[in-house]
């Protein structure tokens, strides 16, 4: 099947399966590398990518769910604050998780700028790092949040 | 297959419990993503998110109790439908809607038809063949009166539940619903008469209400029923504090 992807600013028309996943989709057809794919169950959060600006994890969408929505991958997202705040704060190890949590932070900081401590928590724990640099995502984000961030 | 937020078919389909030759999808029926207030009632279309719901602030109950599923990003794509009819046990979006005596919107084959979700919804949603939930109707009055609503996990703060409970407070008593403590969720009007009996002091309502289950407490790896009676108690007395005394 056929299906218009508006990705990262540009529209694609694309042939997909229909039980494709987005998350493959995206790294697969476009070499859009930065979804990760971890559990591809919907767990760990490192596929996340924003659908009209709302994270979403893309291993639990159907790349023909996406069909004429405005898809955002970490590499759409051109220099967005939290990616120099994660650089501030140290906010990475592996690093492997890291494109998930900024683009969930992302759509955070764009949809509750002015958001309060369990807000935070309540979207980040839709992501999980394994090296548990949790404290230093959590900086980052505050700062971001805050507008503290150090121009790029 | 009826498909809505998906993510249930996507994850059990990974693992070959689900399997099917086509879905069609609901989400792009308009009355599947209503969200509206008419005649007194407020209407919520199945296809809505529980992020959606709770966003929405609405039905503060129903947005509460929603977002003690899976995650906020997961809760972005799993919908009030595709929760309630979900093949896990705990649906737990359904509590609120059985509190409130709700009708549902079931349309199939042979048309659409409303019904009182106390006739169809008995531990699952009792749909015939080829029908889908469309919409819940709950009664405006329902929507601000005094409620409780929270999940007890066994330690993570994503997980499924020991116990999840909700409550509201009604001028004729306090009703509750559970999910989690037997091998579905519930709302049992012989419950709420015995933890209602003001006559009797709140510890020993309490400690008679196993009696009234409608079913063996779950025993699990999450928890044993031992353990689960215990974590089920505490919250009943802290609902009937809150909500009753």
């Amino acid at each position: 099947m056929r299906i218009e992807l508006l990705l990262n600013g540009e529209k694609h028309l694309v042939e997909v399966q229909p039980p494709e996943l987005l998350l493959d989709v995206l790294r697969e057809t476009f070499g859009l590398t930065g979804a990760k794919p971890g559990c591809r169950n919907g767990d760990c959060g490192t596929c996340t990518v924003t659908v009209n600006g709302w994270p979403m994890k893309s291993c639990l969408m159907l790349a023909a769910e996406a069909s004429g929505q405005a898809v955002v991958t970490v590499e759409g997202l051109g220099d967005a604050d939290i990616q120099q705040a994660f650089v501030d704060k140290f906010a990475f190890q592996c690093g492997y998780c890291t494109p998930g949590f900024i683009m969930n932070i992302h759509a955070l900081s764009s949809k509750h700028p002015q958001a309060d401590e369990a807000t935070i928590r309540d979207w980040l724990q839709s992501n999980i790092c394994r090296c548990t640099g949790y404290e230093e995502i959590r900086q980052a984000v505050v700062s971001v949040l805050e507008g503290k961030v150090k121009g790029m | 297959m009826y498909w809505s937020g998906g993510t249930e078919i996507i994850t059990l389909g990974r693992v070959n419990l689900v399997y099917t030759e086509a879905v069609i999808d609901l989400k792009h029926i308009p009355e599947c993503r209503a969200l509206a207030v008419n005649d007194q009632s407020l209407i919520v279309g199945s296809a809505l998110t529980l992020s959606e719901l709770y966003d929405s602030r609405v039905f503060p109950l129903l947005g509460e109790t929603g977002s003690g599923v899976a995650d906020r990003t997961s809760r972005n794509k799993i919908t009030l439908g595709g929760n309630i009819c979900s093949q896990f046990i705990y649906k737990e979006a359904v509590l609120p809607l059985l509190l409130t005596d709700s009708d549902l919107v079931i349309a199939g084959p042979s048309g659409a038809r409303r019904i009182p979700i106390g006739q169809i919804f008995n531990g699952t949603l009792r749909l015939g063949s080829g029908e889908f939930l469309v919409q819940s109707v709950t009664d405006s009055q329902y929507l601000t009166m005094p409620h409780f609503s929270i999940k007890k996990r066994k330690v993570a703060a994503i997980d499924y539940p020991v116990v999840t409970t909700a409550a509201i407070r009604t001028n004729s008593g306090i009703r509750l619903a559970f999910s989690g403590l037997c091998a579905f969720p519930f709302r049992s009007a012989a419950l709420e008469r015995l933890l209602n009996e003001s006559k009797l002091p709140v510890a020993e309502r309490v400690g008679l209400a196993a009696s009234q289950l409608p079913a063996p407490i779950l025993s699990d790896m999450k928890a044993s029923a031992a353990y689960r009676e215990i974590v089920w108690k505490n919250v009943l007395i802290d609902i009937l504090t809150t909500l009753g005394e």
